[in-house]
């Protein structure tokens, strides 16, 4: 899943962070690059406030509003840059990580001005090669602040933000009680910054090459480029780069295009969002609002015709209640009631209310628990029985509109 | 105005604040709290407020001004 796809000709795939990558060779980096301008911590707010990067872990909050937050405390903070991209259909923080890893390490160094420590957490398979890239650097005087290398358990729910402060820590990955948020105070009381390794590299990008050369892909409102994860029913899935806007048939083209016609296709993973296969549909959230959906992470997971929309949501719902953290009782108990649910509304074990009661327990879950899991997974199933709803109703009168491929 | 917190890695859904604090919150199926509307404390209702976060056994519930998210 870590390949990198070439852009199609014509296409508005637009390579950034991935084009000619580096791999992990630093001369390679530095000669394509130069050196990472110093810059103080006012300007890196400046830049990342000019350019709009927003985060490309899920949420899109802006960069620049989190670095203020964490200036204001006048703290020394913990930087962490996230690459525990915990969900299974996301590959594109792993292919960073492997392709460009010296833009996420020039990325940390520029949020890490003033600060007390930076860490780089990511899946414990990738230490070996980062730790000698780490080394390497800090022997070139390229890193002011020592980097530390955390692991990232492999679950769902480690790479999200007070799992990430509390893994580095010292403690489990698990997610923690929102009431002081971590740029004020984390776990070990020091404000911290959890920004996704792809942030990062982008902000290593606007630092050389500035706000506006960034502002020149995606969208005036949702400015530069993201990288997506392809799957699904696409020849060569894979990760690519685009700007926000792009259209949906430009990206699965870029995947080597759909191998069979297509009903749906999820973006932004498993606590996004199912669309239509319209090609020309924008990749942005503006595009995407009216469906309850957003580009998330980047990741797009194409739903061939013959498979039931039904059948793969609750798969991916029983997966998600299978990863829920074990802490928030509304969760533990709600996610796998509504897993559940919506599995006996797949298998067409139909009974009278079914929708009614699916609707009722994604409104249940979302907005009760430390994090944003059962609200990710309430949302991802109510996009589900909108745009499934003759599935639904087929279902209900104990057919499928994709038989002949279940049985 | 304050406004209810709970802490859901400590509750243990007892549903003891329900009983206590009936105009906001109701229980659900499995006993955990569930807020009947935004949480936010009229004035008349602090002291059964009050009471809910001192009786809370897993201390969960916390009081905060209704400004903070
Ligand atoms: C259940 C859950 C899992 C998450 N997993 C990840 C992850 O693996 N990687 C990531 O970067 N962000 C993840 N997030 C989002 C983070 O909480 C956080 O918003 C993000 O790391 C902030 O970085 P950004 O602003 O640069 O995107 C997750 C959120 C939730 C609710
Ligand atoms: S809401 Fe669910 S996944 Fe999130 S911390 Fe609570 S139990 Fe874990
Ligand atoms: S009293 Fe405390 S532990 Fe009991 S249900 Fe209410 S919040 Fe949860």
């Amino acid at each position: 899943m870590t390949s990198v796809a070439e852009a199609p000709p014509g296409s508005s795939v637009h390579l950034r962070l991935l084009a000619d990558p580096a791999g992990s060779r630093l001369d390679t980096h530095l000669s394509q690059h130069g050196r990472l301008p110093v810059p103080d911590a006012s300007q890196v707010i400046g830049m990342a406030r000019d350019a709009g990067l927003t985060g490309r872990g899920g949420a899109g909050f802006p960069l620049w509003r989190k670095l203020t937050a964490v200036a204001a405390t006048r703290r020394p903070a913990v930087v962490i840059a996230n690459g525990a991209e915990g969900e299974p259909a996301s590959g594109k923080d792993k292919a960073l990580l492997s392709y460009a890893p010296n833009l996420v390490l020039d990325g940390l160094q520029l949020i890490a001005a003033g600060a007390g420590s930076a860490v780089l957490y990511a899946p414990a398979a990738a230490h070996p090669a980062l730790r000698q890239l780490i080394d390497q650097r800090r022997a070139a005087g390229l890193d002011r602040v020592p980097v530390r290398l955390v692991a990232a358990p492999d679950a769902f729910v480690s790479g999200e933000e007070s799992a990430v402060a509390s893994a580095v820590a010292g403690r489990d990955a698990v997610p923690a009680d929102k009431l002081v948020r971590i740029t004020d105070s984390g776990p070990d009381g020091s404000p911290t910054l959890v920004q996704n390794v792809e942030t990062l590299a982008h902000l290593a990008m606007i630092a050389r090459y500035g706000p506006g050369w960034f502002r020149t892909a995606g969208t005036y409102d949702e400015p530069g480029t993201f990288l997506a994860t392809i799957s699904g029913a696409v020849a060569s899935p894979g990760v690519v780069e685009a700007g926000y806007g792009v259209a949906l048939g430009d990206l699965i083209a870029a995947a080597g295009g759909a191998t069979t016609p297509l009903s749906a296709v999820l973006v932004g993973g498993y606590h996004g969002g199912w669309v239509p296969a319209d090609p020309a549909l924008g990749v942005s959230r503006a595009a995407l609002t009216p469906y309850g959906g957003s580009p998330g992470a980047g990741v797009i997971m194409a739903l061939p015709a013959g498979s039931c929309g039904l059948i793969e949501t609750a798969r991916i719902a029983g997966y998600l209640a299978g990863q829920v953290a074990g802490q928030c009782g509304p969760c533990v108990n709600g996610l796998p009631t509504l897993a559940n649910t919506l599995t006996d509304l797949a298998n067409r074990r139909a009974r009278p209310g079914l929708p009614a009661e699916v609707e009722r327990l994604t409104r249940l879950v979302t907005g009760r628990g430390a994090c944003r899991h059962p609200d990710g997974t309430a949302r991802l199933i109510t996009s589900a029985m909108r745009l499934f709803h003759a599935d639904v109703d087929a279902h209900l009168a104990g057919r499928c509109l994709s038989e002949g491929s279940y049985r | 105005m304050s406004r209810v917190h709970i802490d859901w890695t400590a509750c243990d859904g007892r549903g003891l604040c329900a009983e206590l604090l009936p105009e906001l919150l109701a229980e659900d199926e499995w006993g955990y709290p569930v807020a009947r509307g935004d949480m936010n404390v009229p004035p008349a209702l602090e002291p059964a407020a009050r009471q809910a976060v001192d009786r809370c056994p897993a201390l969960a519930l916390k009081l905060v001004s209704a400004r903070s998210a």
